[in-house]
């Protein structure tokens, strides 16, 4: 076993794991995270996607141990103070879900891709959501949400500043 | 899918990491980014009894310039080489053929020299290195050396790299002002290469006057198309065809679900004059 420290959504969390535990393994079976799902379990889908330090990652791809002295966050970290972070509101208001499996994974590399390229074109979102897999096929819509969401993020900053 | 059980150490030197590599000979797998090793892992394609993850030597990530080269440092993630300023303007075949690796959330993880090292022939990254002349610096307990990129793809999944030693840089020489291109043929996003051809010219009044042609999974490593690279000297944007007929030749490309050989043969003659054209800014 080792020791690892990982802060996950803000909560840092101390606990003995196998080396060959997967992140998203230790996020929902040890710390609880339930929100992160995983999909194909072949590093495919992308329903697992977390950011780590701020980057999008398959957390079906990453050790546990690999993450120690390291920032997680889940889908569970992205709302504050009962807000749903942009992102979450925009698919909602879009219906950008049908069975909702891939959403978790979806939003948090969405907001990823939204930070990287604050104001994307329609191709761009697509290219930029490539390693998430929608087996509904709802893509339309979750594009559609994800325009709208960078629309609202980009104000945002605007009005912070 | 859970790997087997392994022992795990994250060395935070390169010393560390080698006196780690020695002590768990034949046994030991040299974790990079993970984004390859992870699924075999899962799969139980291999058990290692100890994982070494050089996820922790600072010293191995970064991207400087060497003068007359730049030096990647071996374990610098995908998504870092396509957005560097010195990748982007001394090596932009590299940034671009790197951008098409896998999705975003790999190409965060993933690392160069982890995709060196595992020499997938279908990986995106053998072919840039191969045509740019990379050099690559290759550390164990002797002490370092350079291999060419030439001598440096042995066979499917084996490389220069002895057990014990690590890849620790790949320095790239300069080819500032060269158009570049990568023309990578899939059939549905997010697939490894069926075939894929890296192109970079240097130009002159409008022909070309030196050009570098890599292949992708034309067979158990990546290739150098010298013959091509010869052909095109003195060619411009409407006579390319002829040049790059022969990029298939000497290849001995493998039969699979996507294609069969002489299906690959013909992709990369296509994929060759494709590349070059667009290299050319055509």
């Amino acid at each position: 076993m080792t020791r690892i420290t990982v802060n996950v959504d803000g909560v840092s969390c101390t606990d003995e794991v196998e080396p060959r535990m997967l992140l998203v393994h230790y996020l929902r079976e040890v710390v609880g995270k339930v929100g992160t799902v995983v999909g194909c379990d072949t590093s495919n889908c992308g329903a697992c996607t977390v950011h780590l330090d701020g980057r999008s990652v398959k957390s079906c791809n990453v050790l546990a141990v690999q993450a120690d002295g390291h920032d997680v966050t889940t889908i569970e970290g992205l709302s504050s103070n009962g807000e749903l972070h942009p992102m979450q509101a925009a698919f909602h208001e879009n219906h950008a879900l049908q069975c909702g499996y891939c959403t978790p994974g979806m939003i948090m590399q969405a907001v990823d891709l939204v930070t990287e390229n604050p104001n994307p074109s329609e191709e761009e979102i697509r290219v930029g959501l490539e390693g998430n897999l929608c087996r509904c096929t709802g893509y339309h819509n979750i594009v559609k949400a994800v325009a709208a969401a960078a629309g609202s993020m980009s104000s945002e900053r605007t009005e912070a500043r | 899918m859970i790997p087997a059980a392994f022992d795990y150490v994250s060395p935070t030197s390169l010393d560390d990491a080698l006196a780690a590599l020695a002590e768990a000979g034949d046994d030991a797998k040299v974790l990079a980014g993970g984004q390859s090793l992870l699924p075999i892992l899962r799969m139980r394609l291999n058990a290692p009894e100890k994982v070494v993850d050089l996820g922790r030597i600072e010293a191995l990530r970064g991207i400087r310039d060497g003068g007359d080269h730049i030096a990647i440092g071996a374990m610098t993630p995908y998504s870092d080489v396509v957005t560097d300023a010195l990748v982007q303007e001394h090596a932009g075949l590299l940034a671009k053929a790197v951008e098409t690796v896998a999705d975003p959330q790999i190409r965060h993880r993933g690392t160069v020299g982890g995709a060196l090292v595992h020499a997938d022939p279908a990986g995106d990254v053998g072919a840039p290195v191969l045509a740019l002349d990379a050099t690559m610096v290759v550390v164990g307990p002797g002490g370092e050396r350079t291999v060419g990129a030439g001598e440096f793809f042995r066979d499917l999944f084996e490389t220069a790299v002895g057990d014990g030693e690590l890849l620790t840089e790949i320095r790239i020489p300069k080819h500032t002002g060269w158009g570049s291109a990568y023309e990578k043929f899939v059939r549905v996003s997010h697939q490894w290469s069926i075939v894929a051809v890296a192109a970079t010219v240097r130009l002159e009044g409008g022909s070309i006057a030196e050009a570098r042609v890599g292949l992708t999974n034309m067979g158990s490593t990546p290739l150098r198309a010298s013959a091509v690279e010869q052909a095109l000297v003195g060619k411009g944007l409407s006579d390319l065809e002829s040049a790059c007929a022969a990029a298939a030749d000497g290849t001995n490309p493998p039969s699979d679900l996507n294609g069969d050989a002489d299906y690959r043969r013909h992709l990369a003659a296509v994929l060759t004059r494709r590349a070059v054209q667009r290299a050319m800014g055509g």
